[in-house]
């Protein structure tokens, strides 16, 4: 496992994370470069989720740290980590179902009123938000609410994302939209972690990839190697990526 | 890109069948309804309308108790029995302000009247959000989570509070008088409408809506209710929960007094156990709204006042079980409550 590199935005060293008395991170050591896309991937209940909780202290680890640009963060709870620049999109999008799509986003605009020019970005990314603006969010369709969960990350710049498997239940038609929408947030040199089981996506917009399994990452490099690399990805992931399309 | 390009998107807000938009409407005529019910089942207009306006005082004055302890319970799952306590101290402290001002309650002026209802609810609510406070930080902090204990904790606040009562207030009940211009009633032929209703429904009008704006308008109503469904989700975009839940629990114990001091002006008669007794319809409106909704709260709380008064004169043997028995029939029918708040 290669150390923290100079350049690394956010850090697991050895992390360990108790659920109850389940032990479900066995020692996880990541790192996320700033600036890239680094994919999380691996098989069901690898501990992927875990990661990202942990990360965003929804979670705490018991052993190990956890740096997000030169500071612990090991010990800090959720709003802090989230004020230092860290927006989360859960597995299940926890979008607000009795708020309105404004009312969604305005929650998520912690330094003040949403910013007209952001907004208008953000609708070029995602017309139907426009659309179903004053709409309960409740009455969007599972992909709706998907790119407003995005739209909730990403409404004001943030340094971090993380996103827990974006594609999840979507059609394949979201899913090419969403790549679309992912590629230009990587332009606007946000740093994003995240989870897919989506092969193509993660191929697509992944620059470092990171497999996890048993609650441990097991294999960390260059997306391109473990694309390329058929052998890798059965040993690694069960199946080939190929496959997945 | 776009994904209005997805056929199913405008399919996913088209307009649900009309069976299914009445049905989410339904509850909110659910009022009038018994209204309409309890006229036919009288008979008697002018008995009528004396029950019906008992009946929506009775509500607004339940719904003012209930509603800080439904947001409560919506916020961070916390079951408060010690709720009833606020109650009880709201009219002891209300009274004491009331009985010193007795020269203004007395006076033949509706404004020097007015003064002192309202210096006795400012002053109450003032002592029972900072009770609201303090109860927080020392009861109910330690047993976030866990259900049972939070019972039995809050349980044994309420007993302590009602000691507490006794010891400043001495053992007996106090009688508690009307100010003058809020005694007797307007007469109009054979209906009598009693003033002291007519302002309870009045104030708790006033304090539905503006609760209802503060939630809808505001963003920290907005927080509120982003925090109800979900809570954890809050927190990760950088809002302390714990900060929201203070605030709700302080605002939830001055309304709570509030509804002591209007209470107590009702019945015109002060006991410590006032709280606990009123409590339990205070649960019931709180469960058949739906745990964390004001404004099934507010429809749950008209219910129950009206149930009370119309059972009470129609058939008054029935009158105590049944608003209990409502409840299981809003359960039967709808088993999250009336409006429950979409956890997401
Ligand atoms: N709240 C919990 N209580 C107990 N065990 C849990 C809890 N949450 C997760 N786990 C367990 O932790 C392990 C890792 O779960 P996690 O959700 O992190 O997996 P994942 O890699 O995200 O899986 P998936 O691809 O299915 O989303 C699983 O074995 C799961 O059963
Ligand atoms: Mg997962």
């Amino acid at each position: 496992m290669p150390d923290a590199l100079p350049d690394a935005l956010l850090t697991l060293a050895g992390v360990h994370t108790h659920i109850a008395q389940y032990h479900i991170l066995q020692g996880v050591d990541l790192t996320v470069p700033r600036g890239g896309l680094t994919m999380l991937l691996g098989r069901n209940g690898a501990g992927k989720t875990t990661t990202m909780r942990t990360i965003m202290g929804l979670w705490h680890a018991s052993a190990g740290s956890v740096t997000l640009d030169g500071r612990d963060i090991t010990a800090a709870q959720t709003p802090d980590i989230s004020r230092l620049g860290v927006a989360y999109v859960p597995e299940n999008m926890a979008i607000f179902a009795g708020l309105t799509v404004r009312e969604n986003l305005v929650l998520a605009a912690r330094s003040g009123p949403l910013a007209d020019d952001r907004l208008d970005w953000i609708f070029g990314l995602f017309p139907a938000l426009k659309k179903f603006w004053a709409l309960p969010a409740g009455n969007l369709s599972g992909g709706q609410k998907q790119m407003l969960a995005i739209a909730r990350a990403v409404v004001e710049p943030r340094d971090l994302i993380l996103i827990d498997e974006p594609t999840k239940g979507l059609a394949p038609a979201i899913v090419q939209a969403l790549i679309e929408a992912v590629n230009e947030l990587k332009a606007t040199d946000t740093t994003i972690l995240m989870v897919e089981q989506n092969f193509h996506m993660a191929r697509m917009v992944g620059d470092t990839v990171a497999v996890m399994d048993d609650g441990r990452v097991v294999h960390a490099g260059a997306m391109a190697e473990l694309a390329a690399d058929d052998a890798l990805q059965t040993r690694l992931l069960g199946l080939s990526m190929d496959s997945h399309q | 890109m776009s994904d209005t390009s997805n056929p199913a998107a405008p399919a996913a807000i088209a307009p649900p069948p009309l069976a299914e938009r009445l049905a989410a409407q339904l509850p909110y005529w659910i009022v009038p309804a018994m209204v309409v019910v309890g006229l036919a089942l009288i008979g008697d207009l002018p008995a009528w309308g004396t029950l019906t306006l008992a009946g929506l005082a009775m509500g607004m004055m339940i719904f003012v108790m209930a509603s800080g302890l439904t947001l409560v319970f919506g916020l961070m799952d916390v079951l408060n029995f010690g709720h009833g306590a606020f109650i009880s101290v709201g009219a002891f402290v209300g009274a004491s302000v009331m009985l010193a001002l007795g020269g203004w309650m007395t006076a033949p002026s509706l404004w020097l009247n007015l003064a002192a209802v309202v210096a006795a609810i400012l002053t109450a609510m003032a002592v029972t959000g900072g009770l609201g406070y303090a109860f927080e930080r020392v009861i109910v902090r330690p047993v976030y989570g866990a259900h049972l204990k939070q019972i039995l904790v809050t349980m044994g606040g309420l007993i302590v509070a009602e000691e507490l009562i006794h010891l400043i207030w001495g053992p007996n009940e106090i009688p508690l008088t009307r100010p003058l211009a809020l005694r007797g009633a307007w007469v109009f032929g054979e209906v009598a409408i009693e003033k002291y209703r007519v302002l309870a429904v009045a104030l708790g009008a006033i304090i539905f809506l503006a609760l209802r704006w503060a939630l809808v308008r505001t963003k920290l109503g907005l927080l509120i209710r982003a925090g109800v469904e979900n809570a954890e989700m809050v927190e990760a975009l950088g809002y302390r929960v714990r900060m929201l839940f203070i605030l709700v629990f302080v605002a939830g114990s001055a309304l709570a007094g509030l509804g002591g001091v209007m209470w107590g002006l009702y019945e015109e008669l002060i006991t410590a156990q006032m709280g606990l007794n009123v409590l339990i319809l205070v649960f019931i409106v709180v469960i058949i709204g739906g745990l964390g909704s004001v404004e099934g709260c507010f429809v749950g709380a008209l219910m129950v006042g009206l149930m009370a008064n119309y059972t009470g004169y129609l058939a008054p043997k029935l009158a105590l079980g049944s608003n209990i028995l409502l409840m299981v029939i809003v359960l039967m029918w709808r088993p999250r409550g009336l409006l429950p708040v979409g956890k997401g």
